[in-house]
């Protein structure tokens, strides 16, 4: 068969080769991940070589996926939500970002970092205004990492002086996504730097307020329909009844929270990664060499075998993690391996599908080399993996 | 307003390469991925839009066949239908389930409920019988409005457009109505995740063909199930007479 030919086939093809996970998800999560599938093939597959080219945040695609309720997924009903778990989260993220990676990101993390986190520890009037006023395609972002603070969030420099009735925001925060197009903050700052960490307060700051502008949009290596900048603070007043939680306590909130972002990234790496596994396959099926088609080749099969193996081992971590986010105990180390493993899985198997697609894996006529870009951001952000790994490590040592 | 019986069924999905079982009895199902018949997801999202605008009061989705169906009626309850009738029918029965069959079951529940429309797919993608409205309209005794591209509810009557081979016929049908849902009629919505989490609470009853006095005994013997045959590479001709030779030596005219 021709290049042009397999080009045609698998462009058009609607593959569902999701045949291999062992865990069953509940009628109602199926029923979700059906609708999202749907969506994701229909709304976001067709569009998304050409949001990554154009460097193009999908506008109208978020606006339908606030229609399907999946920008409020756990959020109270009482604020416009689903009320619902953070499986419902990881299975959604995934089945939107093997349509598309960015737009997979930019779903992740306002579900679950900015609606979490508000979600959880705001008070009512908080709620009201950053969480029940949030409709149609609205989103927030999450505001930690600083140019001189990523790993190390106690280093950050972005300060908040009491003024009265409020604080006054000072600083520069990077890598915000969602901040180009947002509509509020979850802003972090600190009201003492010699208290360290203790002195860290989380602010929900609407995008809207005086003082605050955007840096240039950041020129990623993938994911990118989601928009990233610098949020820059020059003199913002925040009412003091918009501290999160307690001040000072904005490093456990983040840290905390960040369990939940996990699975969210988590999840993404697994659709990313599922995306290139059944291009791979496809491809494999349809490509001869040798008169043959190249998935008959051992080569191709133990290389389809790994991938499909992490994959699957990925699934259930990021799955299990899910659970555990929503019990009181913490799962810390849980969420960290998912985070881990599929970010790493991810990688592993977008290259494994350039390989098997040869030169076609490196031309942008094929998927498969933007599904290898946008993966590699899931081993950075959500905490470095080699962050991961000491949490893991130091988690494994303490239990035994 | 109308009360509404829609009948939904469970079929493979229409994405899933079809295998044929060694045994040639039947397809492969095992494992299969299995929705519900697309023109089934249009025949929901007719009556759901009814009861947007107020035309329909209840919305009632029936499926016919084993415990899996009640993954449609769920969708369908997503969609937008207010409760559920699951019709157990199983293993071997199932395999032999007709038209004739169904269509007995619908009109008598189509009854009990004291439905004024039943809307079903026009065929299901695995048979393309395209019988059930017709029989269901048979037994019942009722106008049936087949193919439909529009519907639009009057108090006591329905105008529906036609999809036929000539173009497009239009229709008036006294209710009580038997519809059969075509591809133009409407686009299917997404069940809304808030849409999912309400269907939880909508009830599914569980019935069997008996409990309805419906005979589901087989009418039919499958005798083999195979694939078409591969489709030979065409040849390209000089001219006419070459053609008309050509067809000659295949016994084709």
């Amino acid at each position: 068969m021709s290049m042009k030919k397999i080009l045609k086939v698998i462009l058009n093809e609607v593959p569902n080769k999701r045949s291999f996970s062992l865990h069953t998800l509940s009628p109602e999560h199926r029923l979700l991940q059906k609708t999202c599938r749907d969506f994701a093939e229909t709304e976001l597959k067709p569009i998304a070589a050409q949001l990554d080219k154009e460097h193009k945040f999908p506008a109208r695609q978020i606006e339908k996926i606030g229609d399907l309720g999946l920008l409020k997924i756990n959020v109270s009903e009482q604020y416009g939500g689903c009320g619902h778990d953070t499986l419902a989260v990881a299975v959604a993220v995934e089945e939107i970002a093997r349509g598309c990676g960015g737009t997979g990101s930019i779903v992740s993390i306002h579900n679950a970092l900015y609606n979490g986190l508000v979600n959880r520890v705001g008070t009512q009037e908080q709620k009201e205004e950053f969480l029940g006023r949030f409709t149609g395609g609205d989103l927030g972002c999450f505001a930690l990492s600083e140019p001189e603070a990523g790993s190390d969030v106690s280093a950050m420099s972005t300060t908040a002086t009491p003024c009265g009735d409020c604080y006054v925001l000072n600083g520069t925060k990077s890598w915000v996504t969602n901040a180009p197009v947002g509509k509020a903050a979850v802003v972090f700052a600190t009201v003492d730097k010699t208290l360290k960490h203790k002195g860290i307060t989380a602010f929900l700051v609407p995008l809207s307020s005086n003082g605050v502008t955007l840096g240039k949009k950041d020129e990623k290596l993938g994911i990118r329909a989601s928009p990233t900048c610098n949020l820059i603070l020059d003199e913002v007043e925040v009412p003091k009844d918009n501290v999160l939680g307690e001040v000072g306590g904005g490093f456990v909130l983040a840290m905390t929270q960040l369990d939940y972002a996990r699975v969210g990234i988590g999840a993404q790496a697994l659709g990313i990664a599922q995306a290139a596994l059944e291009l791979a396959v496809t491809f494999s099926k349809q490509r001869k060499t040798f008169g043959q088609p190249i998935c008959s080749y051992q080569a191709v099969k133990l290389r389809l075998a790994d991938m499909a193996v992490r994959l699957e081992a990925a699934r259930l971590l990021v799955w299990r993690a899910a659970a555990l986010c929503d019990r009181p105990a913490k799962s810390t180390k849980e969420s960290s391996m998912a985070k881990l493993a599929a970010s790493e899985a991810a990688t592993f198997i977008t290259h494994g599908a350039i390989q098997i697609l040869g030169g076609m894996g490196y031309v942008s006529d094929m998927p498969a080399e933007r599904h290898y870009r946008d993966a590699r951001i899931t081993e950075i952000y959500a905490g470095v993996n080699d962050i991961q790994k000491l949490l893991i490590g130091d988690a494994v040592i303490q239990e035994n | 307003m109308a009360r509404v019986l829609v009948g939904v069924k469970r079929v493979i999905d229409y994405a899933v390469k079809i295998r044929v079982k060694p045994d040639k009895s039947g397809v492969v199902t095992d494992g299969v991925k299995h929705s519900m018949n697309p023109f089934d997801e249009i025949a929901i999202e007719e009556a759901v839009r009814l009861k947007e605008k107020k035309l329909a009061s209840e919305i009632i989705a029936v499926s016919c066949g084993p415990t899996q169906s009640q993954e449609v009626i769920r969708t369908a309850l997503a969609m937008g239908a207010d409760k559920g009738i699951h019709v157990e029918v199983s293993g071997k029965d199932y395999e032999t389930l007709q038209p004739i069959h169904v269509s007995k079951i619908l009109a008598k529940i189509a009854q009990n409920e004291k439905v004024d429309m039943v809307i079903v797919g026009k065929q299901a993608i695995d048979d393309d019988s395209n019988q059930t409205a017709q029989m269901t309209a048979a037994v019942l005794d009722w106008p049936q409005a087949t193919f439909a591209s529009k519907v639009e509810k009057g108090d006591k009557e329905i105008t529906v457009t036609r999809e036929v081979d000539g173009g497009l016929e239009t229709i008036k049908c006294k209710l009580p109505v038997v519809i059969s849902a075509d591809l133009r009629l409407n686009e299917p919505r997404y069940a809304t995740l808030p849409n999912i989490m309400k269907a939880k609470k909508k009830p599914i009853a569980k019935v069997t063909p008996k409990d309805l006095g419906v005979d589901v005994s087989p009418r039919i013997t499958v005798v083999s199930v195979e694939d078409p045959p591969v489709r030979e590479p065409g040849v390209i001709l000089p001219d006419v007479d070459a053609l008309v030779a050509k067809l000659k030596e295949g016994g084709h005219v």
